[in-house]
């Protein structure tokens, strides 16, 4: 056991499964001699040589159209987004060919899209993109937004072993600030599960990525005031763990909703339908949320906190919500 | 010195409590435990014996009157004297503050004994007050509110709320549901009367249908006393009418929810008795002698029930929602006619008892069951029952499920039959028994095997009596 960053994870993740796996594949910008822009491939060329390391040019849409092509001859490739926020440039590929393959033509392709995503970071508005829900809302796409060091290597190793199509986004923001100790040997942890962080009865906290570490030091902050939240970790978006957040619901009977994405359209609608649909009788109070806003993410470091969330928000919104 | 008699708790689930009987007039006297009064309640009939000796001096509550318990039903004078007219002022006036003297809903209530025919009888009881409540008030709740108000019975313009406006919150009902116990101790500062045991159903009241369902618990409110024709059809010819007792009322109650809430199968079995039957007529004078109690039939069916249970335990329990208990006691629900009605003592621990034990148990139950000294908790906690109509005649019964139960073993009566017997024909003494079953539990194929068990247990008899 020893103590790992969540991009040390990412790295262990893939070099394991490169080494375990030959069919196993690393394309994407500077992906091979830089190792990554945030240095997630760091060795991997020197390791596996530049046929299962391929650095590209500046192109999505090829990035992905090249490993959905390697997939459908046999290859898994890991298709690497120097930054998320350029995803949309393969959305065809990826909405159109990828999600649809296997439905189509009997093409099922087993590839892995991954990418630092989200702001906190002072990136502005090309750097700090939040795009899961695009793809949540895509059939035939899994899509996997982990929390912690120890789920990004076991998830995205499940990813790449999965033969469906997988986007694994990274949380960029914690990257380097978040460190667990995680286990030496192989592990995978199961897609479409989700955790739950933290035990409370006065309401349920549902959230994922950087924003869950932000739920649960609000959730610490409230036990003070004798308000214990129940802290839910989605880790993965789609298939949505909708029973671990509705056996959460039925407890507390109140549920609080804390994505970085913005609001209109973000997964907390969702989990809001599934709870009048599932949990109707079993509300005490209308399903709250606490998002970044419905705007562009702002360059200036002022306005980017200002459109984040963060625990005091969280705080007020539990507070409220547990006294409704 | 006066002395407050007030209507007693007769066990922990229990808030209310309906005077049946006054056995005393104001002006006569009484002694010190002398039985003063009769209450029937959820659980029991049963006779108050007087806190004091004196002279019972005013009858605060008149006979058909339910009231929650520790209200003041009487005041007996101490000092037995005719000139209480004096001293009565005063203790009166110190009465209503320890006690909220008249019971808000369900005083105004009119005599319910003398209900004149045609016109049809008033469903008095808490009607005008709270529907004229519930007009124009728009309670703010939540969906969970709602739900649990419905299961429970409870009115929400009666649950003070708390939540922000004002709002019904989840803590606020659960407080109306577990809380009437302290809502009664502490009247003086809850301002409403935040009832929540159900009362019961007014007499007749015909427009109950449709009343909200009875919401899964058998012990809730359940519209057992709505009418199958139109009223104007009950009344013809010559006929007098007599109010149902609040026993019968219970009963109607609970057998109603029961056949609502639990699918009844029925399965029957034949059981030659004949061993069991040669056993008791060749030991019963002597255990009589020695034990000074009759041998009958029962405690071996008790047995036999109990050696069922242990085989398939699925009988043994109860259903909550998705969840089935699993009661890892045997208690025995013995039914008990009596001449006004019909009441379940339970033996408890069944399965500890040898036939001596239980038939001791038993008689110790049914006597005080018959002179209205049952204790509450000797009604509760059954985790299945048997009933014995066949003392009175009859093959074989459909007894309706005792709930919690899941499960009622009927026996019918004992009698000689001609039997084929290794291809000959005998004669035995037979009896058939029934067993009636929910089927949201339990399955055929495990309530014939039960009564096999049943049936193999009584036919090869070979436990001692005591």
């Amino acid at each position: 056991m020893a103590q790992v960053t969540f991009l040390d994870a990412i790295k262990q993740a893939m070099y394991e499964e490169m080494e375990r796996d030959p069919t196993v594949v690393l394309i994407g910008e500077d992906v091979g001699v830089y190792g990554g822009a945030f240095k997630t491939s760091e060795g991997l060329l020197a390791k596996f040589g530049w046929e299962r390391v391929i650095d590209t040019p500046i192109s999505e849409s090829a990035i992905v159209g090249a490993a959905c092509g390697m997939s459908y001859l046999g290859l898994r490739p890991i298709a690497e987004m120097q930054f998320i926020d350029f995803i949309v440039c393969a959305f065809n590929q990826i909405t159109n060919f990828v999600a649809k393959g296997h439905y189509l033509w009997n093409a099922p392709a087993p590839i892995v899209i991954r990418g630092p995503a989200g702001g906190g970071v002072h990136g502005g508005p090309f750097h700090s993109a939040n795009p899961e829900m695009y793809f949540v809302h895509t059939p035939g796409l899994k899509v996997i937004y982990p929390s912690t060091p120890y789920d990004a290597k076991g998830l995205l190793k499940a990813a790449i072993r999965d033969n469906n199509p997988v986007l694994f986004f990274e949380h960029k923001f914690l990257y380097r600030r978040i460190k667990e100790e995680i286990p030496d040997g192989d592990y995978v942890v199961p897609i479409g599960k989700a955790a739950v962080r933290r035990q409370g009865k006065h309401l349920t906290i549902v959230s994922y990525a950087a924003m869950m570490h932000t739920s649960l030091e609000a959730a610490e902050e409230l036990a003070k005031e004798g308000i214990e939240a129940e802290v839910i970790d989605l880790r993965t978006l789609a298939p949505l763990d909708s029973d671990t957040i509705v056996e959460s619901v039925k407890k507390t009977n109140r549920c609080l909703v804390v994505h970085e994405d913005t609001k209109t359209g973000g997964i907390a609608g969702e989990i809001a339908a599934i709870l009048c649909e599932r949990a109707f009788g079993h509300l005490d109070g209308p399903l709250m949320r606490v998002t970044a806003l419905d705007t562009p993410v702002p360059y200036a470091p002022t306005l980017e906190e200002y459109f984040l969330p963060n625990k005091e928000k969280v705080v007020h919104a539990a507070r409220e919500l547990a006294r409704y | 010195m006066a002395a407050d008699v007030v209507m007693p708790q007769m066990g922990e689930s229990i808030f209310e409590g309906t005077i049946t009987k006054w056995l005393k007039k104001p002006g006569d006297k009484v002694e010190r435990d002398e039985p003063l009064f009769e209450i029937s309640t959820d659980k029991v009939d049963a006779e108050i014996p007087s806190p004091s000796a004196g002279v019972l001096k005013e009858i605060k509550v008149s006979e058909g009157q339910t009231v929650p318990i520790n209200t003041v039903v009487a005041v007996i004078d101490a000092a037995g004297s005719g000139a209480a007219a004096a001293a009565a002022p005063a203790p009166a006036k110190a009465a209503p503050a320890a006690a909220p003297a008249p019971v808000p809903a369900a005083a105004p209530a009119p005599k319910p004994q003398i209900v004149p025919p045609p016109a049809p009888p008033q469903p008095a009881v808490l009607a005008p007050a709270a529907s004229a409540a519930k007009e124009g008030t728009r309670v703010h709740s939540s969906p969970l509110v709602r739900r649990m108000a419905k299961e429970h019975g409870i009115d929400l313009t009666t649950v003070p709320g708390t939540g922000s406006g004002g709002r019904v919150s989840k803590q606020d009902i659960e407080a109306a549901i577990s809380g009437s116990a302290a809502s009664a101790a502490a009247p003086a500062t809850a301002p409403a009367p935040a009832r929540t045991v159900p009362p019961p159903p007014p007499v007749a009241p015909a427009p109950l249908a449709g009343g909200g369902g009875p919401a899964g618990h058998g012990t809730q409110y359940v519209p057992s006393l709505q009418l199958g024709v139109p009223r104007e059809r009950i009344y013809f010819g010559d006929y007098e009418v007599e109010p149902l007792s609040n026993m019968r009322q219970k009963i109607a109650e609970h057998m109603v929810a029961s056949k609502h809430v639990s699918p009844h199968v029925y399965s029957v079995d034949e059981i030659d008795m004949t061993k069991v039957a040669t056993l008791r007529a060749k030991s019963k004078d002597e255990f009589e002698r020695n034990y000074g109690t009759k041998l009958t039939f029962m405690p071996f069916f008790v047995k036999a029930a109990v050696a069922g249970l242990r085989a398939f335990p699925t009988l043994n329990s109860s259903l909550d929602g998705t969840n089935v208990i699993r009661h890892k006691e045997i208690n025995i629900g013995i039914a008990v006619a009596l001449d006004w009605g019909l009441i379940v003592p339970i033996i408890k621990n069944a399965d500890e008892k040898n036939i001596l034990g239980i038939q001791r148990t038993m008689n110790d139950l049914a006597d005080r069951a018959r002179t209205k000294k049952l204790r509450p908790e000797e009604v509760q906690e059954g985790t299945f029952s048997i009933t014995n109509p066949g003392v009175f005649g009859g093959l074989f019964g459909m007894p309706v499920i005792s709930q919690p139960n899941v499960g009622i073993l009927g026996l019918g009566a004992i009698e000689k039959r001609p039997v084929v017997i290794n291809d000959s024909i005998a004669i035995r003494s037979m009896c058939y028994v029934t067993l009636s079953y929910d089927h949201r539990v339990v399955d055929g194929a495990i309530a014939h095997q039960f009564l096999h068990k049943v049936k193999e247990t009584l036919e090869n008899w070979s436990e001692p009596l005591v």
